[in-house]
């Protein structure tokens, strides 16, 4: 393993990653198109998108099980294209684990080390020593000589983990690694994995459709639609402002609504408010969280919305309504309703921060 | 029930037929020069074929499964020829074309090599009959290998021949083992395809599965049925070992 010191924090951190203009097509179907991004040494990115989005396609390219028609990769300043799969030292994990069934967990882990040149290769004591290190980390001692089938999903996952950080390599690619997890299990994969980044030291790359897993894992988070990078940003900057109406929607629920700009105005049917800073003008469409409203008496000022039905599930409420006309569905925290909720009763609400995209 | 009827009673009539000549005529018959040459002879070339047939087969079921090229359906079903042909088209077909005027047999003649009326060309028979056995075991393991499995070899720094040695093979051993059996135990029972390339001359290149047949037509029933019991318990003493050592490879893994 390669516990680096910690960088003075007023030293910049150095580019690792940069992908410049990668396209790639399978036959007539664009995966890629012209995506360019870095990753910064230590980096925890995320490649999100929807399935199609071409994110692992992406992470193939940047583990040479994929060429790309055109563009650069650049690891630490080499050029990482020149190189086969085998020399580039990444750790790759694959979403259904992809690990030798043939071989007992020991072997698997020390793959990587047997495979090497004599002559780089460590002595079966160091290997053995290094294993029993690796089976540590991913919390798995004493089972070592168990055989993959012998294993749930959530251990042979961290199998695979162990079997490419062995290689010390520079850089670790995840395939939607816990995609064939339960809600549970990933849930705590999750924030072990995130540990397990900040100790070993590793730049990453993780490959999600699972926005919420992005959003709580990684240090920033590139999103992709269509072959495309959309918007590339920390988890708050994303969340708090979604480049397009698709990255608003893919981030969580959304409530729409179309609009005018006029000025610094925001004017949504009979209500007007201020436009958010940098609005474009015109006919716009107006995008909020279903859970950012704020809830008036039927003669205070907002949108006028009919309740229809309220729904309580645990700590939240569900309040199924029209607002100004249109069926959306709002949601509330707390154990008791916003004042002046009800079925069958009429209220105002004022979206409390809205995101305005150019009507298209 | 069926397995009793079909199988058990003629092999009881066959172990019990011998000894109408007692034990002495037992060992008198198989300790025959002609019988022990033409045993030795169908036991060798068969395992040698089969042996061969296994990279062979694999290679093919590899191309087949990895490689997308024109022709490459008209191929796959080219595999099951040697399954379809009657052993005797099979036999006068290769006798054409490997022996002495034939296409493959003359310029092989040339380079000093005879490739029919001997045992090379019993070989040569047997290699063409047993070759789907394997190919049709091993093709669909190599199709439901996970591409993923060797992708992750590579990214840990496997070669090419490491990817192939330690991930594929392990991974295709069983099939190819079955395969194997399944190709040797076809070739040793092979008659039709192998008597018109042999030459069939005795203590050189005699099978012994045509012995039976001579002794047969010279009504030596005994003999016969002596020389088909010795098969029998070579065959099954080497199916045994076959599925033996599947055993082993079967619990490896997955235990």
């Amino acid at each position: 393993m390669n516990f680096r010191q910690a960088d003075d924090i007023s030293a910049p951190t150095p580019t690792a990653l940069e992908i410049k203009g990668i396209s790639k097509a399978f036959g007539r179907f664009p995966a890629l198109k012209q995506v360019s991004l870095q990753a910064k040494d230590k980096e925890f990115l995320a490649l999100l998108g929807p399935s199609g989005s071409g994110k692992t396609t992406l992470l193939r390219v940047l583990a040479g099980l994929e060429t790309p028609d055109a563009g650069e990769v650049r690891f630490a300043g080499e050029d990482f294209l020149a190189l086969p799969v085998r020399r580039r030292k990444v750790g790759m994990v694959f979403q259904h684990y992809a690990l030798f069934r043939h071989m007992t967990v020991a072997q698997n882990i020390a793959f990587g080390l047997t495979v090497r040149k004599r002559a780089e290769k460590p002595g079966k004591a160091e290997i053995a020593d290094r294993v029993a290190h690796l089976l540590q980390l991913v919390q798995l001692e004493g089972l070592d000589k168990r055989y993959p089938s012998q294993l749930s999903g959530g251990q042979r996952q961290r199998v695979a983990l162990a079997r490419a950080l062995a290689i010390e390599p520079r850089m670790l690619l995840l395939d939607e690694p816990f995609g064939a997890l339960d809600a549970q299990v990933r849930r705590e994969l999750r924030r072990w994995l995130r540990e397990l980044h900040d100790r070993a030291g590793v730049t990453t790359v993780f490959v999600t459709h699972d926005q919420e897993e992005a959003l709580d894992l990684a240090d920033r988070v590139a999103i992709l639609k269509d072959g495309e990078l959309i918007q590339l940003g920390t988890p708050n900057e994303v969340y708090e402002h979604p480049a397009t109406p698709f990255v608003f929607d893919f981030l969580g629920q959304a409530c729409r609504l179309p609009g005018v700009v006029d000025g610094g105005r925001l004017r949504i049917a009979g209500w007007e408010g201020e436009a958010p800073a940098g609005a474009p003008q015109g006919p716009v469409e107006v995008f909020f969280r279903p859970d950012e409203v704020a809830f008036a008496p039927p003669g205070g000022t907002g949108l006028a919305t009919q309740v229809r039905g309220v729904a309580q599930r645990g700590p939240d409420v569900r309040i199924d309504c029209h607002v100004e006309g249109a069926p959306m569905e709002l949601q509330a925290h707390g154990p008791s309703l916003p004042p002046g909720v009800g079925p069958g009763l009429s209220v105002r609400i004022t979206p409390l921060r809205p995101q305005v995209y150019a009507a298209a | 029930m069926w397995l009793g009827l079909v199988v058990v009673l003629p092999l009881t009539a066959l172990v019990l037929r011998p000894w109408e000549v007692g034990l002495s005529g037992i060992w008198s018959t198989l300790t025959e020069d002609r019988v022990l040459a033409a045993l030795r002879l169908s036991f060798g070339v068969s395992l040698l074929a089969a042996l061969t047939n296994i990279p062979l087969g694999l290679m093919t079921a590899w191309t087949l499964t990895r490689y997308e090229f024109p022709g490459r359906r008209v191929i796959d079903a080219l595999v099951d020829l040697p399954f379809a042909l009657p052993t005797a088209v099979a036999g006068i077909a290769l006798t054409a074309i490997y022996g002495p005027t034939g296409v493959l047999g003359e310029p092989l003649a040339k380079l000093g090599i005879k490739a029919a009326y001997n045992p090379i060309g019993i070989y040569i028979a047997l290699l063409f009959i047993g070759l789907p056995f394997v190919v049709r075991t091993v093709q669909p393991v190599l199709q439901d290998l996970d591409r993923e499995v060797e992708e992750a070899a590579q990214t840990l720094g496997a070669t090419n021949l490491q990817r192939f040695r330690l991930v594929v093979l392990p991974a295709v051993l069983p099939a190819l083992v079955s395969g194997f059996s399944l190709a040797f135990a076809r070739a040793v029972g092979e008659y039709g395809s192998v008597i018109f390339i042999a030459g069939n001359m005795p203590l050189k290149s005699e099978i012994a599965p045509l012995l039976i047949v001579i002794k047969l037509e010279q009504y030596d029933y005994a003999g016969a049925a002596t020389v088909g019991l010795a098969m029998l318990l070579i065959s099954f003493g080497a199916l045994l070992a076959v599925n033996g050592l599947q055993l082993v490879l079967a619990r490896r893994g997955r235990a």
